[in-house]
């Protein structure tokens, strides 16, 4: 069906030995400008690189040179220390969100309307700007009197409070009908039955789209861990980016193949979970 | 964006309901604590590392902070150094630049890009996470992979492509000329594929009829992108424009790691000098007021892109 494909230049249409050729130049243009960098790192990695000149997306000698080098500078302590932060800090973060979401699709009390907004507006509160004061708070946390700087757990606590994913969440529960939570009810299910056994399991594509962009949100996170790691033994991996490429000792070739484990994790998460992140893309950005 | 969201959330909140339905409605919503119990691991997150930390920035922005020996009142002080001295003030200038310039670059790039590949077939499929990549790696390893493309040599690899047609050699982020554009155009290259989503979400969304009625009345391409697509596409440049003018206002990590503000300043933005203030010079009451500011703008840039959105559709 001609009008289903349609669309604005209409590319799909157009045939012809010329019309073919100039799409092959621009499609191919496309991806070397936005994949020959990322295969140039690919390469490198796997190649001598002593220093930039060298960087080039045809391969020469393959070697592992450059991945062992990095694991002797303690590339795999700040990788774990990534894991670790990103596995418990998503935890966190959909266990909030999820929770959160519940009372606020499907529950009604005074003050909703307040808490509602208040979690919203913290989305106009970019993290860089609150960083200084958020160290301050993490090194003597109110009430509590705990020191968290210079741990993991000072980069893991603070990224429960997300309010895109609780946006998310409540959005999706609010169209969970509620006869399933009535009838539930009248067979005597309790609060935490309906919200683990019913409501939850419905919202499996919410859960995709806020896991998926939890994980790339964390494994991007810079300048937090920068002002909460005090040395160099609570780096996460993209931290310790810049310690390498400062020591002179290193060579670029190192940096390229830590780079490319810094990299790996967030590009596998989306190639595997391509749909949950359109579905996220399009949730969060095209409403209102 | 969030605003309007907030008023269609709770909306039916505000429905009162009915007093016949009183009783029933309170069996079925159980205690009234429970909502609550649901949302304070959220609250007491939300308190401590957002409204506690906005408060502190607030607190600290008219005070001197002296650790260890109380901090002391200096009302405007703060505001008058930041505003008062060249480098908060080229630092503005900087952002303000960079922001735009990746805004509109990544938006005009963006657009053209969905356009490229808008379509169904496997190969569109293919480029189109292929384009996506940037957007997911990690902006620190954006940084560094840049770092060593733009080597200011002549053998250096960007050096060598604008060769090829007779460019360069340029100095990139080491000239304080080029420096500024340079790291917009890491910018764009990672931000332009994230628009292009987007927008290739709004084309999706676009009547095919208005297509074809486009091509019956005998309409060029050109006009058919004119009066169809791009007033079709008004909402997702206001939604753009304002995530990305927000996310370039606060840049600080491709900057950090590509020239650290260098050379000779060229390329300082407000977060890499909140970050010098308050980390490397522990002025923290300068570098807060200085943060206040730049929240400010942030949200000055947010309600007055909602105002326009609203009169329009009205």
């Amino acid at each position: 069906m001609s009008a289903a494909t349609e669309t604005a230049l209409g590319l799909t249409e157009s045939k012809g030995i010329g019309a073919r050729l100039a799409k092959f130049v621009i499609y191919a243009g496309l991806f070397t400008v936005f994949a020959g960098p990322l295969l140039a790192l690919l390469v490198g990695s796997f190649n001598h690189v002593s220093d930039p000149t060298q960087l080039s997306v045809v391969p020469r000698t393959p070697t592992l040179d450059n991945f062992r080098i990095a694991f002797d500078h303690g590339v795999l302590r700040y990788l774990l220390n990534s894991f670790f932060v990103v596995g418990f800090g998503l935890l966190l973060q959909v266990a909030v969100s999820v929770l959160a979401g519940y009372a606020l699709a499907r529950k009604k009390f005074p003050l909703m309307t307040l808490v509602m907004v208040a979690i919203l507006a913290t989305m106009m509160l970019p993290e860089e700007i609150l960083a200084l004061p958020l160290t301050l708070v993490l090194a003597d946390l109110p009430l509590v009197h705990l020191n968290l700087m210079g741990t993991l757990a000072g980069m893991i606590v603070p990224l429960g409070a997300w309010a895109f994913s609780i946006l998310v969440m409540t959005e999706f529960m609010k169209d969970v009908p509620r006869e399933l939570e009535e009838a539930a009810r009248i067979d005597g299910a309790g609060e935490l039955r309906i919200f683990g056994q019913i409501i939850l399991p419905l919202c499996k594509p919410a859960l995709g789209v806020i896991g998926v962009f939890g994980f790339t949100m964390i494994w991007d996170q810079y300048l937090l861990p920068l002002l909460v790691a005090q040395n160099s033994s609570a780096y996460t991996l993209p931290l310790a980016l810049r310690t390498l490429r400062i020591d002179p000792a290193v060579t670029p070739g190192v940096v390229l193949a830590a780079s490319l484990l810094a990299l790996l994790p967030s590009v596998l998460v989306f190639l595997f979970f391509q749909r949950s992140f359109a579905r996220g893309l399009t949730s969060g950005a095209l409403k209102g | 964006m969030s605003v309007r969201e907030a008023t269609r959330l709770t909306a039916p909140a505000q429905v009162a309901p009915a007093a016949a339905d009183r009783p029933r409605q309170k069996r079925r919503d159980g205690q009234w604590w429970v909502p609550w119990l649901f949302l304070a691991p959220a609250l007491v997150l939300f308190v401590y590392f957002k409204f506690i930390p906005m408060a502190q920035a607030i607190g600290m922005s008219v005070q001197e902070v002296r650790p260890y020996l109380g901090n002391t009142w200096v009302g405007g002080a703060n505001y008058a150094e930041v505003l008062g001295s060249d480098g908060f003030r080229s630092a503005a200038w900087n952002t303000i630049v960079l922001a735009v310039g990746q805004t509109f670059g990544s938006m005009l790039l963006g657009f053209c890009l969905a356009l490229l590949v808008e379509g169904q077939t496997r190969k569109l499929t293919f480029i189109r996470s292929a384009a996506f990549l940037p957007v997911v790696v990690p902006l620190a390893v954006v940084a560094e992979l840049w770092r060593i493309m733009y080597h200011p040599t002549g053998d250096g690899l960007i050096n060598q492509v604008i060769g090829l047609v007779g460019l360069g050699p340029s100095g990139f982020i080491n000239d304080p000329h080029t420096s500024l554009a340079s790291i917009a155009v890491t910018g764009i290259w990672r931000g332009a594929p994230y628009d292009m989503m987007i927008f290739l979400a709004g084309l999706a969304g676009i009547d095919r009829g208005l297509y074809e009625a486009a091509t019956v009345d005998g309409a060029s391409t050109r006009q058919r992108i004119l009066h169809v697509t791009l007033p079709g596409l008004r909402p997702v440049f206001a939604i753009l424009f304002v995530l990305a003018a927000v996310r370039g206002f606060r840049t600080f990590t491709e900057v950090f790691l590509l020239t650290n503000g260098g050379p000779n300043g060229s390329t300082e933005v407000v977060m890499t000098l909140i970050y010098k203030l308050g980390l490397e010079q522990s002025r923290l009451g300068v570098g807060s007021a200085g943060a206040v500011l730049l929240f400010g703008a942030t949200l000055v840039l947010t309600v007055c892109v909602q105002l326009l959105r609203r009169r329009r559709a009205a």
